[in-house]
């Protein structure tokens, strides 16, 4: 963890990730009769929510990854040595 | 199936930060422990009025990208067996359409409570024999002083992997041996059928290839991950053909989960692998009585013991709901205490390997 400090964090790929985020999560909310009365009609439309889910995990899941990592949570660097 | 159009819920902030923070925790303990969480949410989202079916379906379309998420991140960390956890997610495909069916059967010959008696047993046996285990194994190594050495397979593991049928073995690196899949068909299987029932294959799934193929903890709670995923992944498809998602739910739950998800897989950088084993076994332990309390309701329902109050059915309904956030947050809470505790034991051994150095 010390030396996580000196080594440089990936804060403007965290921002570009969370605003990109925002604005799904927005679109989502915003747009919610119009995606909820398409999704809703089966058949070949069952695409859409799972495309939705891999693009909401990418930009989301790199969001939230490179969050922890901004405030220094990370992983251990040598796993044996610690108790 | 519930009318689509009338089915979705309004969403105001209180409910968005209640499956937010709902997703979060089963984020951290899915991370950890590589699955959980479900059981709390599908309830949750049936108390907000989310018809039970749609609630099975949003749940299952968060958890896909979320496993997703999650395996990647302990791909990185050298944890998981993309083979192994291919291989038994499709075997456990099979298991959710024989489990889902299993279900339509019992419901339609004896209605939701035959139903919902069914799973609650099946939560009470399985969480009972598989959960009890894996904490009695937990809390023998925590006793035998071995908590900090190399896992070592079992007896049944060492006899699986000696047992030699030509061409059907496939070398698995997170056994480091070789294995007949017709050894890892069934527990697929059994994991996908659990899955199914109890929504949470992985209380099933993880232990199954700790014990029975004698995977590492954390290679095996990794593992289970890309399970979830290929399981979640078929199930959801399935679900929104017939229009079942709220995808808007599903969203939601994910912008919790995969906060939670990242920090759950950090968290097992940190502990002992034992801790895996006492996250779950606690967790199945706990949820175990809180699914005992409504098998009285359920017989009730079905007329096999006299019929209850609505004030015992109520209390009942509610202790059983408050006991199963409870083992959720029990979890997250060993997941973040153990975290911190390894974390100041990393700063310390640098501070120490920094003094040792002169460099301070």
């Amino acid at each position: 963890m010390a030396q996580s400090s000196t080594r440089k964090k990936p804060v403007g790929v965290m921002i570009v990730m969370g605003i990109i985020s925002i604005a799904l999560y927005a679109t989502l909310l915003l747009k919610q009769d119009l995606i909820n009365s398409t999704f809703a009609q089966g058949g070949w439309y069952a695409l859409l929510p799972i495309i939705t889910a891999f693009v909401f995990s990418y930009f989301h899941g790199g969001f939230t990854g490179h969050f922890w990592t901004v405030l220094g949570v990370e992983a251990a660097r040598k796993k044996k040595e610690v108790k | 199936m519930p009318d689509i159009a009338t089915s979705f819920i309004n969403l105001d902030a209180i409910t968005i930060l209640y499956l937010f923070g709902v997703g979060f925790v089963g984020g951290l303990v899915s991370g950890f422990i590589g699955s959980g969480g479900a059981f709390v949410l599908t309830p949750g989202m049936m108390s907000l009025g989310v018809p039970g079916l749609m609630a099975v379906a949003s749940n299952m379309c968060h958890k896909f990208p979320k496993a997703l998420v999650g395996a990647m991140k302990r791909f990185k960390y050298g944890q998981v067996d993309v083979k192994l956890g291919l291989i038994l997610g499709v075997s456990a495909e099979a298991g959710v359409l024989y489990g889902a069916g299993i279900q339509e059967k019992i419901k339609a010959t004896y209605g939701d409570a035959g139903s919902n008696l069914y799973v609650s047993v099946a939560f009470v046996v399985i969480l009972a024999t598989v959960g009890g285990f894996v904490l009695y194994d937990a809390w023998k190594t925590y006793r035998s002083g071995n908590a900090n050495s190399e896992e070592k397979a079992g007896k049944l593991a060492k006899w699986i992997q000696s047992i030699n049928i030509p061409g059907t073995m496939v070398y698995f690196k997170s056994i480091n041996a070789r294995v007949s899949v017709l050894f890892t068909i069934p527990l697929g299987f059994a994991t996908g059928l659990m899955a199914a029932t109890i929504a949470v294959g992985g209380f099933v799934g993880v232990p199954a290839m700790i014990y029975v193929l004698g995977a590492p903890s954390l290679m095996a709670s990794a593992t289970e991950l890309v399970i979830a995923f290929v399981m979640g992944l078929g199930g959801s498809l399935k679900y929104a053909m017939h229009g079942m998602v709220d995808i808007r739910l599903a969203m939601i739950i994910l912008a919790g989960s995969l906060f939670g998800i990242q920090l759950g897989a950090i968290g097992t950088t940190y502990v002992k692998p034992f801790m895996i084993k006492v996250v779950m076994g606690l967790i199945m332990v706990i949820v175990l009585f809180s699914r005992g309390l409504m098998v009285p309701v359920y017989l009730s329902q079905l007329w096999l013991i006299d019929k209850l109050g609505e004030g015992t059915v109520s209390l009942l309904k509610t202790s059983s709901f408050a006991i199963m956030i409870f083992a959720l947050l029990l979890g997250a809470f060993i997941v973040l205490r153990a975290m911190w505790q390894g974390r100041q034991a990393e700063r310390l051994q640098h501070a120490a390997g920094a003094l040792e150095h002169g460099k301070v």
